[in-house]
């Protein structure tokens, strides 16, 4: 027993904690490498999961298309659609104010969940996960203390969902940080008109960070179907949090992103169990704490 | 400086000229306007349909009900008194301060004589103070709150189809006798859940069952595993969920991942409709009890009047939507009945009448605008049992109007003390 | 008070071109005439969401502040204000100073933490504390939760006129709505609003020049703020209702649009955006969701071709300079 809980019951909180981390960390990942590249907030990116959601059941009913080609299929599909948005609109944005990419993207979220709505009503639709991830497994978890009776039920689509989250968010790390892709990327941040003379094509690399972003956001959007009911309003709720996430972390950090987005997810977590009323706040409330500290965010650079 | 004073003066007096030109306007514009509203009354009935379009409620209600309306005056002949009968319809958005303001518009404006829907129960308690003070009948059929008929009952105002008590009622009492005696809520953390959860405690206990525990969650969550898991942890058989739309159908499909029917526990929406059926998909719902007012495959009766409906709609109509249809029908014949569309005769006479079409058989209206009628305890089939798209529930129970809904002495309403 | 109000009207008065009194007078003429025309209610939530703009306006076209949790104060004056009739029985002119002064006590609270802040963060921070003003909303037992306040009552101005019909309320509403621009138009023009304006422009430089930036930015912040709750607490008297809606983030978002679209380099911009999306969601009313993509595109449309909004493409087009 700890806290007076019992350990199982403790650690499978924290795991849908680190699961609830891993929406946060592909959300805010997407984001941050967005801002970094383009210097917008894609306000967006919550009606963009929530395409990801729709496009999933869309294959399904209508394409016969599998659980595993979505996972495939829906972010290159999202992906398209982000090149198509930033080749149409946000490319005219870049000379100007920041400001004016968050307003668009915020007229965009307008204009997306109300055609989405118009199309497919909004109480909701069904998927059903493979049954390969349907139910839970038991873990036992007397080596750890000891007792025999402890394990720990580890609900297989939720454990599905960190694997999917960490192995992506590593892979994105690594390509950023570790690649001469990423080593571009980096550079044509930080100074584009030079990366340019030396041949690099900057607007290419702008285009495609903006389609890798919003394929992020479908991809979470995939991993999100198989466990919450799919409407139109299920991205508007959650971007918002994952905004205090991002600034917690501090803006176009890519590791901060992750290693905050999953930390968050814990924190959240154990106000489930101390005081649930408060789960929906505590990350403003961890939010204001960091400002009122460290304005920048726990790993972002002062501007 | 004499200039600045003497500008200042003009700018003033400019100010005020103008509201005292307003004033001595306004009377004059007031009387002309009221001359206007009365004589248009006299021309026709106006029912308004103001309803979610769009929004999350829209599948429910929305067009739906508009199209139930126009059966309703289609079905009725389409003149009442030998007077035209018009429908105008409008989208709330869910919005109270929208609604109050589009009512009345409706009124000012339009000589709305009844408007009905209202579904949100933001939306119809504003509508219902507006109808009060406008002395206009508002028909509630989309808004589940109590306090409608209860606290904050009006003379004017009907609540038709359902509402929390009769659902929460419905469902608890046939869970609790049927062994389900051990409680945990899960509730959502605001006055609708509180109050939703406080309903069917009281019926759980007053039934012999026992309340373990209750866990509130923030309104809106997407992700319940937590408050699942703690309400698996307290053992008890049967799990209470105390919120409605999106956050029901969350909570219960993220409760197959647990295992929580498997183990032996049970869950109970006590607030649904066949639309959060249809959301969930039957392998997540099989199984769950609630309680409707009314569903497509009762009898022939219901089962033509789907079909008809379904012929326009494309999909088969909710409780809400027929419920729309009952009341406006019963408006209808009460404007008939006392001659006019005076509202409070029209409430008289409403009020006096049994409710007989396809929605409620032998319903009647109780002194607190309640309209109580049959209530049906539903299971969910089983993907197998079902027929396809909207097969859905298996009538279990039907629930007599006089248990079903609150003795109108209890509601807390003054009207029916 | 009364002093200081004359004293401000008559320096007013005397910066006035002829031509802009003429215009003065004619817009004066315009609102005295208008509910004749057109149903007084709709007119009503119009100034209200107007002068919700324009006070908002005075971060973002102004100062070079995006708030996106303006919502926040809108909402909790209302509230205020609500409550103040309904459960007190205040008079309007009570309950609506209530509910500004609670406003104002809120932007001080958000704008002491936001403004450390620029840019982005600043509209992300006013975001995540409005986000908490919406769950304390839903959660405090005075506010009904998602219920509201309903049937709130329009009580007697002063405890003598009665504003119960429509019209009468109309010319209380007006001059709230005449008083509220006039303090914008007087905080634009004043010295304090040269200074605001050259930190928009470069703060730098501001700071460099002595200005103690932050000071400026908290005082204009709760005057926005203050002003968005005077709006808000007059929606309260005039819809007759209370409710979550005014406290969400959708609705600072409305504000940025209206302001957007009307033209935010201009005073009276943001009052002309607000009545377009107003009458635009009144008469789309029956389409249901059209009306939310109708606005998206108008949006979008906005931010990439006519950033100056309707007022300052007038302007422009005109060739005058930007008042």
């Amino acid at each position: 027993m700890v806290f007076d809980v019992p350990l199982s019951f403790l650690a499978l909180q924290l795991f849908i904690g680190l699961q609830n981390g891993a929406f946060y960390a592909l959300l805010s990942l997407g984001l941050a490498v967005i801002f970094g590249m383009l210097n917008v907030i894609n306000f967006a990116h919550g009606a963009q999961y929530m395409l990801g959601a729709f496009a999933t059941w869309l294959g399904l009913e209508y394409l016969g298309i599998s659980y595993w080609w979505s996972l495939l299929l829906v972010p290159i599909v999202l992906g398209l659609f982000g090149i198509l948005i930033e080749r149409a609109l946000l490319r005219w944005l870049y000379d100007l104010d920041h400001l004016y990419g968050l307003l668009l993207t915020f007229g965009l979220v307008l204009i997306i969940e109300g055609l989405v709505t118009d199309g497919f009503g909004s109480s909701g639709l069904p998927y059903d996960k493979p049954a390969l991830f349907a139910g839970s497994e038991r873990l036992a978890l007397s080596g750890l203390t000891g007792n025999e009776r402890d394990f720990m039920v580890v609900p297989i689509y939720r454990l599905w969902i960190i694997v999917a989250a960490v192995i992506l968010c590593i892979a994105t790390w690594y390509m950023i940080e570790r690649t001469r892709l990423g080593s571009y990327l980096r550079a044509a941040t930080e100074n584009p008109a030079l990366v340019r003379a030396f041949g690099v094509n900057v607007p290419l690399l702008i285009t495609l960070t903006y389609g890798f972003g919003v394929a992020l956001a479908g991809f979470a959007g995939v991993l999100a179907a198989g466990l919450q009911a799919i409407t139109p309003h299920m991205g508007s709720n959650l971007i918002i949090v994952v905004f205090a996430v991002v600034v917690i972390g501090g803006m176009g950090s890519i590791l901060g992103s992750i290693i905050t987005s999953f930390a968050l997810g814990l924190v959240e977590a154990i106000t489930r169990i101390a005081y649930p009323e408060a789960s929906n706040i505590v990350i403003f409330v961890i939010m204001i704490l960091v400002l009122l500290t460290r304005p920048a965010g726990l790993f972002g650079r002062e501007a | 400086m004499l200039r600045k004073t003497l500008l200042a003066t003009a700018l003033g007096a400019s100010v005020f000229g103008a509201s005292v030109f307003g004033a001595s306007v306004f009377a004059a514009g007031a009387m002309a306007q009221s001359a206007i509203a009365a004589e248009l009354s006299d021309d026709m009935v106006k029912i308004g349909v103001l309803t979610d379009m769009a929004a999350v409620y829209a599948d429910l209600s929305g067009d739906g009900s508009v199209l139930a309306t126009h059966m309703a005056v289609e079905d009725f002949g389409g003149s009442v008194l030998g007077k035209p009968i018009e429908i105008v319809s409008a989208d709330h958005q869910n919005k109270a301060d929208i609604a109050a303001s589009k009512a009345r518009e409706w009124i000012d404006t339009q000589g709305v004589d009844m408007i009905t829907d209202l579904v949100t129960s933001s939306v119809a308690l504003a509508v219902q103070e507006v109808g009060r003070e406008k002395n206009r009948i508002t028909m509630v059929t989309g808004a589940a709150t109590s306090r409608l008929t209860g606290e904050s009952c009006s003379p004017l105002g009907f609540h038709w189809a359902y509402d929390t008590y009769s659902l929460a009622n419905g469902t608890g009492t046939a869970v609790v006798k049927n062994g389900g005696d051990t409680w945990f809520f899960i509730t959502a953390d605001y006055a609708f859940g509180h109050s939703l959860e406080g309903d069917v405690s009281n019926i759980v206990k007053a039934n012999g069952g026992e309340v373990l525990g209750t866990i509130r969650h923030p309104f809106p969550s997407s992700d319940f595993a937590s408050f699942l898991l703690q309400a698996q942890a307290s053992g008890a058989k049967i799990v209470g969920l105390a919120n409605a739309g999106s956050d029901t159908i969350n909570a219960i499909k993220q409760a197959s991942e647990f295992g929580i029917v498997e183990g032996g526990q049970n869950l109970a929406g006590l607030l649904m409709f066949v639309t959060d059926i249809h959301s969930l998909g039957l392998n997540a719902a099989q199984g769950l009890f609630m309680t409707t007012g009314w569903y497509w495959d009762l009898n022939d009766e219901t089962r033509a009047w789907a079909a008809r409906f379904e012929a326009e709609a494309g999909k088969k109509p909710t409780m809400i939507q027929v419920g729309t249809y009952s009341a406006v029908l019963s408006y209808l014949k009460a404007v008939e009945k006392a001659g006019t569309d005076e509202a409070g005769a029209v409430a008289e006479a409403l009020k006096s009448m049994p409710v007989n079409d396809v929605f409620a058989n032998g319903g009647t209206v109780y002194p607190n605008g309640r309209m109580a009628h049959d209530m049906y305890l539903a299971q969910v089939k089983t993907p197998g049992e079902s027929a396809g798209d909207w097969d859905y529930l298996n009538i279990v129970r039907t629930i007599p109007a006089a248990e079903a809904f609150q003795d109108p002495a209890k509601s807390g309403c003054a009207l029916s003390q | 008070m009364a002093r200081a109000l004359v004293a401000s009207l008559t320096e007013t008065a005397a910066t006035l071109s002829l031509r802009q009194w003429l215009l003065v007078l004619a817009a004066l003429a315009v609102l005295v005439a208008l509910p004749f025309f057109v149903y007084p209610v709709f007119l009503m939530k119009v100034m209200c969401f107007a002068l919700f703009a324009c006070a908002f306006n005075l971060l973002l076209g102004f100062t070079g502040l995006l708030s996106f949790g303006h919502a926040a104060f809108f909402g909790s004056a209302s509230y205020v204000a609500a409550h103040g009739l309904k459960v007190w029985g205040l008079t309007p002119e009570i309950a609506i100073a209530l509910a500004t002064l609670v406003a104002a006590a809120l932007g001080l609270v958000f704008g002491f933490i936001a403004i450390r802040r620029q840019g982005i963060y600043f509209a992300m921070i006013t975001l995540a504390l409005s986000q908490m003003v919406f769950f304390a909303a839903l959660q405090m037992p005075f506010t009904g939760g998602e219920d509201g306040i309903q049937g709130v009552p329009r009580t007697a101005f002063l405890g003598i006129f009665d504003l119960s019909s429509n019209l009468a309320c109309y010319f209380f509403v007006m001059a709230v709505f005449v008083f509220g621009l006039f303090a914008v138009w007087r905080t634009v023009h004043s010295p304090f609003g040269q200074v605001l304006k050259a930190i928009r422009e470069n703060e730098p430089r501001a700071v460099s020049l002595g200005y103690r930036v932050d000071h400026y930015k908290l005082t204009i912040f709760v005057i926005s703020a203050a002003l968005s709750g005077l709006a808000g607490g007059t929606k309260a008297l005039v819809v007759q209702v209370a409710s979550l809606t005014d406290v969400t983030w959708q609705m600072s978002g409305e504000v940025v649009l209206m302001t957007l679209l009307g033209g935010m380099g201009t005073v009276f911009g943001p009052a002309v955006g607000a009545f377009v999306v107003l009458t635009l969601q009144n008469y789309l009313n029956a389409f249901g969701s059209l009306v939310t993509i109708v606005i998206g595109v108008i949006f979008v449309i906005c931010v990439l071709l006519f950033r100056r909004g309707i007022v300052g493409e007038l302007q422009a087009r005109l060739g005058r300079r930007p008042s």
